[in-house]
């Protein structure tokens, strides 16, 4: 006999702080290059290094703070967290502990069941990264590159509200977006941007004390922390069912065999050895500088999505995907009021440019096309000088090259063929070609009537407006 | 004993460099000569660095027979302490952990000193990493008191103190986390001082308890000490504990007079329990001095001082444990043959082998006072109580200007005499400590002699006053010569 | 009353990292035994409702401008390393359950 168990799921983001210098050290940051050529004397923790602190990542620390609407406190300590280990130099990392820079803050995501509910944000506190560890399989060495010792990041704690998998995957998607939004960070997960630390336990429904958990780790794709955590919940509630206790351990996730492994088990907590680092001065936010930076950011997702529904008069689906970045955002928001129909340009946007986008995996950012000249290429297919198909056609190519859609259109000999006398000579031909397919109409087949349409577009070079064309044959037919 | 007899001051000497009867290059022959002759008994000095020093002398003259010297002190040969970095240059800190290493970059102190022109002419003695008061937990074997060889030139700045006080250099840089300045400087018989927190940039000096430190001169006068500490203090942005002001003028505070300034003179230290006689009596004497060219006594009391040592112990413990993580043997230093163990037994034997025994055993305490469980009882405690002491000290500065009181208890103790005892050595402390828990300026000036040994009296004032404390240093150098006085050689 | 154990001892001897023959690690024991006696008149003293010293002279937080400064050569990163290859550090092959704490 099963029970019922819920799942209780709080996670650890780490996001890398979008700066052009580390945290504490004025090395530039960089992906990808060969070992220790971004490093300074501070970077390597060198006999009498000392750390500087980087005011460009307090500024989009406190942005990722209110925009998660964390309380930011107008003082914050940096502590030293010791531990051994080779990629980190100083055998401690600058972090933040009893006084972190944020705390009590909140997104909103939406349950699978269509829901919307509000996960709390324990706190947001600054720290700088480590280094890497290398090794090879089969290599007897571990290489360490200091490169990345010193990025900057924050780590923002769920609280332990959420409870599914799929929630989740919501929960991270939309922190990504609210981060991008306000440019705190490029969230790029490939580069390891943005990393998620999993806490996982699960307990009888109705139990308000929380079950033993585990940590499952460096997770770096939203598909794999889904992934890894239904793995976890399916292990845990197999080990209780059958009678055993869920042992607090770290794990790790292959994602190529879709399993969990243990890193480590914990026997004991860890002793960082926490103390406020007398090499810093604590971080000090008046009030003033706090509401400069409120009021300096951008027009929030939530309230945009908002606007767009009332303003041009969209579904809150339609408004909720344009708003699913602020680079869409805007480029949409550009479009449309270049060509004043709002509503149009949005149906254009949301099927046939996203559409663009995902055949070829890419992203607005990745657009050459100035959104003003979407809106005058929509106005041609209202005007009727190009059909609708035709102006498809050539969306992939002015999207990712840009370009002149007027000019293209010539270039390609893609006029629509407007002219009456033209479109009527084209479906008396039809007519007369296809006997059998007017008689199957007159007879009361619907079908026929799409094969003669498709019959006249063949003779057009399908450059005649569908809407016409249907209107001249249904014209024709009646006739008859 | 003997009485100083050609220009040995750095005043003297640059007034001479720039009359021109003395070139650089004799001033840094004579030092070698001088470290040829006495070094191999004293040991003062770890490394030097004869040809780049010459090569250097030979430059400033040449600026100078320009008209081009970048400062009076150009061409002067200093003394760096060896936890003190510079470019292409070893920084062993007396530690076979720092075996080898080679420092990339300057100090910040070494850029200002080289950009005035003076000319490095090698690295000094000192308690390994900083940690003791008698030069003798060096790995290199201690260095020896110029003016009795059987005894300990204090620390940890032995090697320095010890330069300065046998001729072989008119100036050093030390540093100081709670006396390693002054109790070498008053046991050598010269001037040292400790700035006020924060004035001397702390980048490039390798960290003992990051909010004690700080680098300071040694020399034979407050006004040489004065023309030094304007060289190298002022604002560093490299340094995030550094006060923003640049450096301070002082040459031109010297006025000679204190009459209008009160000395408080601190109760707590003139305990005739608590201070050997021949000390007392020669502290008393410098304050009657003073009291004769015009100042005003008065009587302070601080009445937490008597805790500064358990506090400063409990403090810098824990931050030189958490500096001196970082010697793992993984990017610098020292590190252990290959054994079975993984990753963590190499950290565990490469750490054993490298630090001495004092240094070992201070991470350990500081490890301990950090750990869970301990922080709030030792740690957090210990800052309180420095924050009692810190109101004391303001307290008392609203009836003086200035705390005058014996730098150490005794004179020099022999080598070997404190070494069993845990606490001896850090009781030796007790009249240094307090500033640096505080963060005032504080400076050590030659009394007199006791039984032949010199004695110091110390003199700390207000925090950024460290224009008054060397004003006041120099005003009873004026009025006496124990300065003068030269270690039997 | 010893203020600590040997046990005690060898635990932050761990957790600092340092390795202790039998001889060092008794002196250690009983020189910070003395120590900690010593330092226990702390405890004496009425510390309620004061601050714990964060800095001796208070100053505004310092930052530094987002801008890139001079790197060290990577030759003279890895210049004093006990071993490298190329320019990164090496060290013996890291388990990993050897991290942390």
């Amino acid at each position: 006999m099963s029970r019922d168990f819920e799942t209780v799921i709080g996670l650890e983001v780490h996001v890398q702080l979008r700066t052009r210098t580390k945290l504490f050290a004025s090395a530039d940051v960089s992906y990808g290059d060969a070992p220790n050529h971004h490093v300074t004397p501070v970077c390597l923790a060198l006999p009498g290094a000392l750390p500087v602190l980087n005011g460009a990542a307090v500024e989009l620390a406190a942005r990722a703070a209110l925009v998660t609407h964390c309380k930011l406190h107008p003082h914050s300590v940096f502590a030293r967290k010791h531990y051994f280990y080779p990629d980190l130099p100083k055998a401690y990392q600058i972090s933040q502990y009893e006084e972190p820079l944020a705390t009590g803050g909140w997104l909103e995501i939406e349950t699978p069941e269509g829901g919307a509910r509000r996960i709390g944000i324990t706190r947001i506190h600054m720290e700088e990264d480590a280094g890497k560890s290398m090794h090879e399989p089969g290599d007897p060495e571990t290489q360490v590159d200091l490169n990345r010792a010193g990025v900057p990041l924050v780590e923002i704690v769920s609280e332990p509200e959420l409870r599914s998998p799929e929630e989740a995957g919501a929960y991270l998607r939309k922190l990504r977006q609210l981060l991008r939004w306000v440019e705190a960070t490029d969230a790029d997960m490939e580069k390891g941007q943005l990393r998620c630390d999993a806490n996982v336990s699960i307990r009888p429904r109705g139990e308000t004390r929380l079950g033993t958990r585990t940590e499952i780790k460096n997770l770096n794709s939203f598909r794999f922390v889904e992934a890894a955590i239904k793995a976890e919940v399916l292990r845990q509630r197999e080990l209780l069912e059958d009678g055993g206790q869920v042992q607090q351990a770290t794990l790790g996730f292959d994602p190529e065999r879709g399993r969990l492994f243990v890193m480590r088990l914990k026997e004991n907590a860890d002793d960082y050895r926490y103390f406020p680092d007398p090499d810093l001065i604590p971080l000090l936010l008046p009030e003033e500088r706090i509401e400069r930076i409120r009021a300096a950011l951008p027009e929030l997702p939530d309230a945009r999505t908002q606007r767009f529904e009332s303003a041009y008069g969209l579904s809150a689906a339609d408004a909720g995907t344009l708003v699913s970045s602020r680079a869409l955002a805007d480029w949409y928001e550009a479009a449309a009021r270049a060509h004043g129909n709002a509503k149009h340009v949005a149906n254009w946007v949301l099927r046939d440019v996203l559409a663009a986008l995902k055949e070829r995996d890419a992203e607005v950012e990745d657009v050459r096309l100035a959104p003003e000249q979407l809106a005058a290429l929509l106005r041609l297919v209202d005007a009727g000088s190009v059909t609708p198909k035709s102006a498809r056609s050539l969306l992939p190519e002015l999207l990712f090259e840009g370009g002149d859609p007027e000019r293209l259109v010539r270039e390609r000999g893609l006029e629509a063929v407007a002219d009456t006398g033209a479109l009527e000579a084209a479906v008396d031909e039809a007519l007369a070609a296809h006997p059998n397919a007017v008689a199957s109409f007159a007879a009361g087949d619907a079908k026929s009537l799409n094969f003669l349409m498709g019959q006249v577009m063949r003779r057009t070079g399908g450059k005649a407006d569908p809407g016409r064309v249907r209107e001249l044959l249904a014209e024709r037919l009646a006739r008859r | 004993m003997s009485q100083a007899s050609e220009a040995e001051t750095a005043s003297e000497l640059a007034a001479q460099l720039a009359a021109g009867s003395l070139r650089a290059r004799a001033l840094v022959e004579r030092s070698f000569a001088r470290l040829d002759a006495l070094d191999p008994q004293l040991h003062a000095f770890l490394f030097t660095r004869r040809a780049a020093a010459l090569s250097e002398a030979d430059e400033s003259d040449a600026r100078r027979a320009r008209g081009q010297a970048r400062s009076a002190l150009d061409g002067l040969p200093i003394a760096l302490k060896d936890n003190i970095v510079q470019a292409g240059e070893p920084a062993s800190c007396a530690s076979r952990i720092l075996a080898g290493y080679v420092s990339p970059f300057d100090a910040t102190v070494v850029e200002r000193l080289r950009g005035a022109g003076l000319v490095i002419v090698g690295r000094t003695n000192l308690d390994e990493f900083a940690m003791g008061s008698s030069t003798e937990n060096s790995c290199a074997g201690p260095t020896r008191n110029p003016w009795d060889l059987e005894r300990s030139p204090g620390g940890s700045s032995g090697g320095s103190a010890a330069a300065v006080a046998a001729g072989i250099v008119p100036a050093a840089l030390g540093s100081d986390t709670g006396g390693s300045i002054r109790q070498p400087a008053a046991l050598c018989g010269v001037v040292g001082m400790k700035p006020t927190y924060g004035r001397v940039s702390r980048y490039g000096l390798v960290a003992f308890a990051s909010s004690l430190d700080q680098i300071g001169p040694l020399a034979h006068t407050a006004a040489d000490c004065a023309l030094l500490l304007e060289t190298i203090a002022g604002h560093d942005p490299k340094d995030s504990t550094s006060l923003p002001e640049p450096a301070p003028s002082l040459s031109q505070a010297l006025s000679g007079e204190v009459s209008g300034l009160t000395l408080g003179l601190l109760r707590e230290a003139d305990d005739p329990s608590g201070v050997a006689p021949g000390v007392r009596v020669r502290v008393h004497g410098a304050v009657a001095e003073l009291e004769r060219a015009g100042a005003k006594l008065r009587d302070v009391s601080l009445p937490h001082v008597r805790h500064a040592i358990a506090a400063y112990y409990l403090i810098a413990t824990a931050e030189a444990s958490s500096n001196l993580a970082r010697y793992d043997g993984v990017r610098y230093g020292h590190r252990a043959a290959d054994a079975p163990g993984g990753i963590t037994a190499l950290y565990e034997r490469t750490r054993g082998e490298g630090f001495g025994a004092e240094v070992k055993r201070r991470i350990l305490l500081g490890t301990y006072v950090l750990s869970a469980g301990y922080y709030d009882a030792y740690y957090k405690k210990a800052q309180q109580v420095r924050t009692l002491l810190r109101r004391d000290f303001e307290a008392a500065f609203a009836g003086c200007d200035a705390i005058v009181l014996p730098t150490t208890p005794e004179t020099a103790f022999r080598l070997g005499e404190k070494l069993s005892d845990p606490l001896a050595l850090y009781l030796s402390d007790v009249f240094t400590v307090s500033a640096n828990l505080a963060g005032l300026p504080g400076v050590s000036v030659p009394c007199g002699l006791d039984a032949g040994l010199p004695v110091g009296l110390q003199i700390l004032g207000r925090p950024l006053e460290d224009a008054t404390v060397l004003r006041i240093a120099d005003a009873y150098q004026r009025r006496s010569a124990h300065h003068r006085a030269r270690p039997p050689r | 009353m010893s203020r600590i154990s040997r046990a005690e001892l060898e635990r932050i001897a761990r957790l600092a990292r340092l390795r202790l023959d039998d001889a060092e690690a008794e002196d250690a024991r009983q020189r910070l035994d003395a120590i900690l006696d010593y330092v226990a008149q702390l405890d004496l003293v009425d510390t309620t409702g004061v601050p714990a010293t964060a800095h001796v002279i208070p100053l505004a937080t310092p930052t530094r401008e987002d801008v890139p400064g001079v790197l060290l050569a990577p030759e003279l990163a890895v210049a004093n390393a006990p071993a490298a290859r190329g320019s990164a550090f090496t060290v013996p092959r890291v388990l990993d359950d050897e991290a942390q704490g």
